[in-house]
């Protein structure tokens, strides 16, 4: 845990030089800018503004569970864990390690990712019936995550650099005050085409997606609920409902208490270990 | 009720568990002496899942041979519980899981093995396994050639991916250079092989109550094995060597005492040195696993190469499908070294993925050798059931046997299908 501090608050500093160069080239988001601001360039400095409200967490701890229904109103659930690493270089994403519990046919069953910004991530999968790790493809970011209505590509890490962005108007969103901006996925295998994001004003959380597929029509909707505040920074949503409005299915994930700073370090998230994940 | 051969070979079975418990045991032992009755005392977390399932094997055809009983429906049970203590906060686990099969109509299929009775402890750069354990190494799907740690639990199926426990002092160091692995291997398992009336048996029934060794310890005889694994951005890879007793017996035709001709398994003594890699580029992942080997004749060289190409979202669902091929290639004298099917052989595979709710999967391929055209088929499905079964559905059929084909020759007529459901708990 010690080892970390050094080079975060280094990185820390490095990684906000970025962003303020960042802005400097695109023109600032402040409302004082001399010059009118572009729909993008808002759109962008809404996205790096929530970006900069979540850096320096270091690491984090969740378990959640998943219940699946499907068109007829059946449910199958599954249980797991999942262990971020926060990597605060803005060109690189996190890291997180995702351990299953349930069902019980899958328990053992460890997911290793390296997220990347545009390229493929790395990714691994221990099969502890056969103790095996394997590399697996991760050009499949819009498939769905353990059957549900979640891709994986809703649930890794939301980097600035992974979207373009163009804001789109201002408007209450429930008791709150929202941008609404668009984002443009940067990566070429995405499921979709572009996603709406409302922004709640004060705290910069998202609270609600629409993803538009390959052909551009409304395919999902996500809904962030029940947030909550730790370390008197850091928001997270414990319960998101995802609606399939093509197929009638829906997830709903719930996130059990979170932990941060519980100093993991960078070897707990490497493939050589993740046969030893538990 | 059964003849004293029988009653000798259980035990025979027995006493290799009885081996491995011991070795477990001493595991154990030895962790109270390093750490201490206190660390024993402090508060821990016990965690106990497993498995039962229920199998039957179906066999359309009549056996290739006269000892062999005429069994079309063979059902079996088996059992897999898992039981595992851990303390400091998870940097200390004790992992025991025996496993179990009765079969009706196979004894040496009915039978207790120790998969796992080990003591792990994990540190920051470092961890390290004392006891029975199970370790895997490869990257390919037809054949897993480098993988040599574990005996083959060779009684379960014919695709080697069921393995014995395996006694050890294992320790990992990581480092910025790779992950290095030292095995010290204490302790032997030989290889079961069916009943002389089972089907699946081969051309002729194997004598492993008097198996022979090249080295003059025997079973008792430390094996030593090494390796480095590394991932280099888009490559993984992994170096090793491995000296001591092939797990691969070689098996040699005795008469034996009622003046019948069986086959004698010879265990030599062997250095092997392996290479694995995968190098994953999009939707291709591209594999290689190489051995050279001597100590069984001339020193020769195996490989398995290939890849695997998924297309995500086929017809625009949600479902993946994989394509693999193979080449397999295993330079081996088989006056000198064990026969392989897999000499000079193809492999074409495809593997569906649904994605769906139940996890659905389903697995097609074929091995045909490039000369006598000689093909084994495999098929493996399986989905989940509500959230505590699992229906699966294998098949092994041989098609095109060359009678010069060993192994395939012994088995020609003994196409199965297996339908096993499996409760977790």
């Amino acid at each position: 845990m010690t080892s970390h501090h050094t080079p975060r608050s280094f990185r820390h500093t490095r990684a906000t030089g970025l962003i303020l160069a960042a802005l400097a080239v695109t023109g600032g988001f402040g409302t004082a800018s001399v010059r009118a601001e572009t729909p993008e360039e808002k759109g962008l400095a809404i996205a790096v503004e929530a970006d900069k409200r979540d850096l320096g967490w270091i690491d984090s701890e969740a378990e959640l569970k998943m219940v699946l229904t499907n068109r007829n109103g059946q449910t199958s659930t599954r249980e797991l864990r999942i262990k971020t690493l926060e990597v605060q270089d803005p060109d690189v994403g996190d890291k997180s390690l995702t351990i299953f519990d349930h069902p019980r046919d899958i328990e053992g069953t460890a997911f290793l990712s390296h997220t990347k910004i545009t390229e493929p991530d790395d990714q691994w999968l221990y099969l502890p019936a056969l103790k095996r790790v394997k590399r697996i493809s991760s050009a499949n970011k819009s498939g769905p995550f353990v059957g549900s209505e979640f891709a994986y590509e809703d649930l890794i890490s939301q980097e600035v650099a992974k979207y373009t962005y163009k804001w789109l108007r201002d408007e209450a969103c429930g008791d709150l005050q929202c941008f609404v901006i668009e984002r443009f996925p940067v990566y070429e295998n995405s499921g979709y085409t572009k996603q709406v994001v409302w922004i709640d004003q004060q705290e910069y959380r998202a609270m609600k997606i629409d993803f538009y597929d390959r052909k551009d029509s409304l395919l999902k909707t996500l809904i962030n609920n029940d947030y909550q505040q730790y370390l008197d920074q850091y928001w997270r949503a414990h319960t998101l409902q995802m609606d399939n409005h093509q197929t009638g299915k829906s997830t709903t994930l719930t996130f059990e208490e979170y932990e941060f700073k519980i100093g993991s370090s960078e070897g707990d998230f490497t493939s050589n270990r993740l046969k030893r994940a538990r | 009720m059964k003849s004293g051969r029988h009653r000798l070979r259980d035990l025979g079975g027995l006493r290799t568990t009885w081996a491995s418990l011991k070795t477990g045991a001493l595991a154990l032992v030895a962790f109270c002496a390093l750490s201490g009755p206190p660390a024993v005392a402090q508060a821990g977390e016990w965690d106990f899942s497993g498995s039962i399932a229920g199998e039957l094997r179906v066999f359309p055809n009549a056996p290739a041979f006269d000892e062999q009983d005429d069994t079309r429906f063979s059902p079996s049970i088996a059992v897999e519980p898992e039981v595992v203590f851990e303390w400091n906060g998870g940097d200390d686990r004790i992992t025991f899981v025996p496993f179990g099969r009765l079969d009706a109509n196979d004894d040496n299929r009915s039978h207790l093995d120790l998969r796992e009775l080990n003591w792990l402890h994990v540190a920051d750069d470092w961890d390290s396994v004392v006891g029975v354990d199970k370790v895997f190494w490869g990257v390919t799907e037809s054949r897993h050639l480098v993988d040599i740690i574990n005996q083959d639990d060779a009684v379960e199926d014919i695709d080697g991916e069921d393995k014995l426990g395996q006694p050890m002092i294992n320790l990992n160091l990581f480092r910025d250079w790779g992950t290095l692995s030292g095995f010290i291997l204490p302790g032997f398992r030989e290889r079961p092989f069916r009943s002389n009336d089972a089907r699946l048996r081969g051309a002729l029934p194997v004598d492993d109550d008097n198996a022979d060794f090249e080295s003059g310890a025997e079973e008792y005889h430390v094996d030593f094995a090494l390796r480095w694994a590394h991932t280099f951005d888009d490559l993984d890879i992994g170096l090793a060597h491995f000296h001591g007793t092939s797990r691969e017996p070689r098996l040699l035709p005795r008469v034996n005492n009622d003046g019948r001709v069986v086959l004698v398994p010879r265990y030599d003594q062997i250095d092997q040195t392996s290479l694995d890699a995968q190098l994953t580029k999009d939707a291709w992942l591209w594999k290689l696993e190489a051995i050279t080997r001597s100590g069984q004749g001339d020193r020769f060289f195996a490989t398995v190469a290939g890849f695997e190409y998924t297309i995500f979202g086929i017809f625009d669902s949600t479902a993946d499908l994989g394509l693999l091929a193979e080449y397999l290639y295993d330079g081996r004298d088989e006056d000198d070294a064990p026969p392989v099917v897999t000499d000079d052989d193809l492999f074409l595979g495809a593997r569906a993925t649904l994605n769906d709710e139940q996890d659905t999967t389903l697995l097609i391929g074929g091995i045909v050798d490039r000369h006598d055209q000689s093909t084994s088929l495999s098929i493996e499905a399986e989905r989940r059931l509500g959230e505590f079964w699992k229906l699966e559905l294998e098949g092994r059929i041989f098609v095109n046997v060359d009678d010069d084909d060993v192994i395939l020759n012994g088995i020609r007529d003994d196409d199965v299908i297996t339908l096993r459901l499996t409760r977790f708990f």
